[in-house]
Formats: C-alpha cells, structure tokens, sequence
C-alpha cells in the first residue's frame, strides 16, 4: 500500500475523509499545520503479539484512521480439514487458539459426536468441562499479566505467565500437552485422570486466587492504570453486538450473553452453578475487570465440577474407523476469546465434507477501525491488549 | 578520551586525574546500578533469578559481556539517515552526564571543580541530553524514532520545572548553590540545636526530595514516564535504529544518568559524602563510599518505581507536571522562604 492512498474503503471511513477535507479547507486560514503520517504498526511489533498489521494515519499522536491488516499467519485450516480425517483434524484446530487449545477441540469434537449420534459417558463430559475451564484460566492469566506489560508496567507479566504455568502443569499432567493436548476423541477423552489430580487441581485452584488478588492490587487497583484505561475504547453494547464482538468484550459492555448459559447447552454447564459477570462502562479497565472476574468464576466451577465428578468410563464404545454420516451441524462454544463456532458438513467419509471456522478474535478485531478513531497513540496499545485477541484465532 | 585529556593536562596534572576518573566512574556506574537493579532486583521482583553464571558470582560479569557483544557488533546507519547527527547523538547523552559529575563533590577535595553555581550548572548540563535524543529521533528517518523524540523534548521541557523547583528549596535553606556548600550545610546543621546528625535536608525537605524524584524519573525517561521508549507502543522510541556500540552509548548514558541524579539526590537531600561525626582529612577517604551507599538509597528507590508502574499517557504526563507538581513545588519553595524568614 503506498503511503498516500488512503487505508480503506470499509465504512465508517467516509466521515473521516470529511473530517481530512476540511482540515484541508482550514489550512488555507491556518499557518501551521502539520501532514498526517502513516505509521506502520506491524507485523512486527510487540503490542500486535502475533503478525497482526495495522496501518494508522496519523495527525501528531492522534489517530485519524486504523486498519487491520490481517492474514500473515493463515495457514488455510478450513482447507486443509477437508484432505484429515475427523481424528486427524482435532491436530489442526489445537492450534487455532494456542493458548487455549483443549477449548478449540471441545466444539468440533461435539460436532462430530452429534452427526454420529454418539453421547461420551458422563465422566468424559465433566472432564471435558474441567479441562476448558483450566484453559480459560490459563488464557486469563496470562492475560491479566500481560495487560500490565502493554501499558508499560513489567513485573506484572512475570507474574501472569509464572501462574499460568501452574494450571498448565495440571493440563499437562492430565493430557502430557502443555499447549497442544489434542485429547479429545470422538465418543471421549484419550485417558481418564491421573492419580492425585484432583488434590492438586485443588491445590493449584486455591493458588490462582491468590495470582487474582495480586493482580487486582498490582494491576487493576493501580491510578496510573486505571488513569490509562477507564474510559479508553469504550464499546457501546449494541455496537459490539453489530460487529459481532462476543465473549468477555461483550460482557464488558454491558451485555448479559454467555454461551455457556445462554447457549444451546453443553458439556456439564447446564448442571453448574455459575454467575455471569457484566460490567456497563464497555471501556478497557471493563474488559480487565471482567476477565478478572471471571477467571475466578472459573476457579469456582473448577472446584465444582471436582466435587461432582461421576466415575464411570471416559469413552463410549465408536468404531474403529470413524465415518461421519451425511449431514450438517452447527456448534458454537464459550470459548475464552469469545464465541467459537465449527459449520460441519458431511457426505459419509472419513473426513469432513467441508468446515467453516467462526473464531471469536476475528471479529473482535473487526472493530477496531471503528474503535481506534480519535484515540492516541499509547491507546492502540491498551485497545489492543484489552480486547485480547490471538493471532492464530483471527488467522486460522 | 584523549581529547580530554590533552586539553586538561594544561590546567594541571590533578584536574586531569579527576577528569579520568569522572570517565571512568560513568561506565562504572552504569554497569553497578545496571547489574545491581536491572538484573538482579529487577529479576528477584518477577520472581526470578536473572543471569547466575558469568563471573561466577551471581552473574555479576553479565553486563561486562553483554558490553563486548555490543562493541563486535555492526554498526548499521540506516540508508535515510543523517548520518553525521546519527552518529554524534549518543555522544551527546554521554557527554550530558559527564559534564554533571563534574561538580558532584565525593569529599571535602575529592571533587573535579567546585563550582559556585553548582545545583544550577548540574540541572542546565543535564537537559542537554534531551538534545543528543532529538538529534537520535530526528536523524534516524524513522516515525517511531520520531515520535519518542518528540515526546522526549516535550516531557524534559515539562519536568524541568519541577525539578528546579524541588532543588531551590535545598538552595535558600542551604543559603548556596556549591553542592560543596550544600553537604556542608547539612553536615554542620543542626536539629533544634541537636548536633547528633547534622540537619540533612529530606527531614525539612521532604516535599522537595518527593519532587525531585519523581521529576528525576521523568528526566531519566524511566516508567511511569518512559514514553519515549515505550517499548510497547514505539518499539525502542528514538533509540530504535541504533546498533552496536552507539546503542551501547545510549545504554550507558541512561544508567549513567540515573547514577548522576541519584548522586545528586543524594548529595542534596542526605549529605552526599559526609557523615556528621566525621571530620577532616579521613572523609577524603570514606566519602566516595557513604556517598556510593546513599546514592544507592535513592537508586533503589527509582528502580522500585521503574519496576512496579504502568506508564502515563504523554497528556497525562504533561498535566501531572503543570497542574500538580508545579504547584506543589511553588508552595514547597514559598513555605520554605517564610521559614528561613522567620527563623
């Protein structure tokens, strides 16, 4: 893109090129008036955490118009699921959301569960539950560190990524994948628990919130923080609901919508009991908050879900070679970053037909045009980090 | 080095001693205060150990290393650059912190040139690294570099003030601007006629010693204020398209610089070099060394700071300097003149 032309031609932008032509008009009546600048922030650039572009015009610190650049890291997932079979498949998709992988498979292995029309036994399903909440945690964490990070403050992230690594010892532990368990199988999981997993689950849950309350009192109860993130990307409810914003960003704005609650039920959720948290400002402190908030809901269903679960197998009888009867099924999850989705469509093979990936950091990302008008530059960052997405996830 | 040395000799054998050793306590500086609090406090906080093993004990010869790989690497000038500005800027941030230790006394002869206008020359010298960074930010050809340049002239320009204001209070209470004068001020005073410590000026200036150090940090470019280096927002800021040695330049002035102004904290607001129950030609001898423990007092301070905070915003930044610490410091200074008028 040349340095002239202007980024886009999504709307929203037309009321900015308004904006420019007058500028242009006042400069005749203005003796200093400084051009615009296009700055480049990415692909390679700490705040973008990934490959994601965003090409900003600039005028002084103020930003006129952004433009995500998205696309470095696709890697055609949708395509290549169609040459995998089903097994196979649940490989690719670890990798959509990385840092919250058990939760990528849950969705596409109920898919294909639901074509077959097989049910996984009861422990399966709690376990199931279990391990996604713990990848949630996980994901949250290392959020709630990294926050810190990208408005400036260091020790935070430190922290963040030294208490993620116990809920990821405990995924680990139970799958012997830190990032990449691909655990689930059609009809239930691979393994059932390891011994004394549940003492240390426990253990470990009891650590995270005291991760939490230190991370309230560093981070969330901090005035330079709070100075640098109330008020800042404020996202009106029904504006986020437009650009298909979902999951916790959702809920920072006020709206009441979980998947887990609200959804077509799955895995334990339907047995549990849990709060759905909401914040009405919408802004960036909102999104900490809330996430915040709900990492220790998380701990809370984790602790749940230990007491209640039921013995039993951890896989139902499938055959050998899995063949998906002819069909179609939507899945959508609450998965960490927002609402996941898998649209499988099946002619009666081995592998899938063809499945289209709705992933929730693709259209949180999408608003951000709309979102980082009129803000300064260090508000990028804080945009950025607050709506916290995955490259992976918006990619695929 | 040379340069300096050639043009020293001629004043006198002593004077080019001092200066050599005013050169080599800046490196020397940099890596104490750069092994001590950015590996080693800076790692113990994030509950981590930092490097264990160079040197042997506890990673100390890390920064040594770490300098030689910068001085092997290559000295890369981007193609757009101007290429003799983007040379000479780190030189400018170095030689800023050279021409402050100058007049910072370290006993009662062990001092390069006692000057009269001591506090005034040190502030003055010590904003002329803000022209080594526009010179980095402009001459770089790069909009990063460019925007943390700007930000770096802004936030010195904004932080000035408060740091003058914090100093002038030591200034009229010590009745003199030599530091020479200030630390014997403090060591000679006197607490409602207690001799027992002398009178060092954090007790009746501690609104002045809260100032200078938060103006300080501003003027170190060290979080919450390190906007010109945002390394989340500009990648590096104005030291973006440095390499090598020059980079390295830039590193040593930074913690140079913290060196130099916790060195001055300390000389103005805990006694610098003296002790109140040392007198005579012995504190030639001990002086560097209480004023190296007080300096690292306040050193810690900073880095704690450094190492705990989220960033300002630039606007939020600027409005804490004017509305806040300016006021504060007006007032400061004003109650301290109708003290030192009353009493």
């Amino acid at each position: 893109m040349s340095t002239t032309e202007s980024p886009t031609n999504a709307p929203g932008f037309e009321v900015d090129r308004n904006a420019i032509r007058q500028l242009a008009d006042a400069q005749i009546n203005v003796e200093l008036d400084t051009g615009d600048m296009i700055i480049n922030l990415g692909p390679q650039h700490p705040a973008t955490h990934g490959t994601l572009r965003l090409v900003a015009r600039l005028d002084g610190e103020r930003v006129l118009a952004a433009d995500p650049v998205i696309g470095y890291m696709h890697r055609g997932y949708e395509k290549l699921s169609e040459f995998r079979t089903y097994p196979q498949v649940t490989t690719l998709i670890n990798r959509i959301d990385w840092l919250s992988s058990f939760a990528n498979e849950v969705p596409f292995v109920d898919a294909a569960e639901r074509l077959m029309g097989v049910e996984a036994p009861p422990r399966a399903v709690w376990i199931r539950t279990i391990l996604t909440e713990l990848s949630r945690i996980a994901t949250f964490v290392l959020f709630l560190g990294e926050m810190g990070l990208q408005v400036g403050a260091l020790t935070p992230a430190f922290y963040g990524f030294r208490d993620r690594e116990h809920v990821l010892n405990l995924i680990e532990a139970a799958t012997g994948g830190r990032f990449h368990p691909n655990f689930n199988r059609i009809g239930g999981l691979k393994d059932d628990l390891p011994w004394g997993w549940i003492a240390e689950t426990r253990s470990a849950m009891k650590t995270i919130l005291d991760a939490c309350d230190v991370f309230e009192d560093l981070v969330a109860g901090n005035e330079i923080f709070l100075s640098r993130t109330r008020g800042i990307g404020v996202i009106p409810g029904d504006i986020g609901t437009s650009y298909g914003v979902s999951g916790s960003n959702l809920r920072a704005s006020g709206v009441d919508w979980d998947l887990r609650r609200d959804g077509r039920p799955y895995l334990a959720y339907p047995d549990l009991d849990f709060q759905v948290w909401t914040h009405p400002d919408g802004d960036s402190f909102s999104r900490y908050w809330v996430r915040l908030q709900e990492t220790r809901e998380s701990v809370r269903m984790v602790l749940q879900l230990l007491d209640g679960l039921p013995a039993g197998p951890v896989m139902a009888k499938v055959p050998r070679i899995i063949k998906v009867p002819e069909g179609e099924v939507w899945v959508e999850t609450e998965n960490p970053l927002g609402q996941m989705g898998y649209y499988v469509v099946s002619k009666g093979a081995t592998g899938p037909f063809r499945v289209k990936i709705r992933s929730a950091s693709f259209s949180n990302v999408s608003i951000l045009p709309w979102l980082l008008k009129g803000v300064y530059v260090p508000d990028i960052v804080t945009i950025l980090a607050s709506l916290y997405f995955i490259l992976g996830d918006i990619d695929r | 080095m040379n340069v300096v040395l050639a043009l020293q000799i001629g004043w006198g054998t002593t004077l080019a001693i001092k200066t050599l050793v005013v050169l080599a306590i800046i490196p020397l500086g940099a890596l104490v205060l750069g092994y001590v609090f950015l590996l080693k406090m800076m790692s113990h906080m994030q509950s981590r150990l930092g490097p264990m093993d160079p040197g042997g004990f506890h990673g100390w010869f890390q920064l040594v290393g770490d300098g030689m790989k910068f001085l092997q690497k290559e000295d890369i000038i981007p193609d757009e650059a101007d290429r003799r500005v983007f040379a000479a800027a780190p030189a400018v941030v170095v030689i800023s912190t050279f021409l402050v230790f100058l007049v910072i006394p370290m006993g009662p002869d062990l001092v390069v040139k006692n000057l009269d206008v001591g506090v005034f020359y040190a502030l003055a010298v010590s904003s002329l690294s803000v022209i080594g960074v526009l010179m980095a930010g402009w001459a770089s050809a790069n909009k990063y570099a460019l925007l943390g340049a700007l930000r770096a002239a802004g936030q010195l320009i904004a932080y000035e003030l408060p740091l003058l204001l914090a100093v002038t209070g030591v200034v009229v209470q010590a009745n003199t601007m030599s530091l020479q004068g200030i630390v014997y001020a403090q060591q000679n005073g006197s607490i409602f006629g207690w001799h027992g410590v002398g009178n060092p000026f954090i007790l009746t200036q501690f609104v002045g010693f809260a100032l200078f150090l938060v103006a300080s940090q501003a003027e170190l470019t060290q979080t919450p204020f390190d906007m010109p280096v945002a390394e989340s927002e500009l990648v590096a800021g104005y030291m973006v398209e440095y390499t090598g040695f020059r980079f390295l330049f830039f590193f040593i002035g930074e913690f140079g610089t913290a060196t130099a102004f916790a060195a001055l904290a300390a000389t103005m607001f805990l006694g610098g070099w003296s002790l109140p129950w040392v007198h005579g030609g012995i504190a030639n001898w001990i002086g560097p060394f209480v004023l190296f423990a007080k300096l690292m007092f306040v050193a810690f301070l900073m880095f704690w700071a450094r190492f705990t905070y989220p960033r300002l915003r630039e606007d939020q930044l600027q409005a804490l300097a004017w509305k806040v610490l300016i006021p504060i410091g007006l007032l400061n200074l004003l109650i301290t003149g109708v003290f030192k008028v009353a009493f």
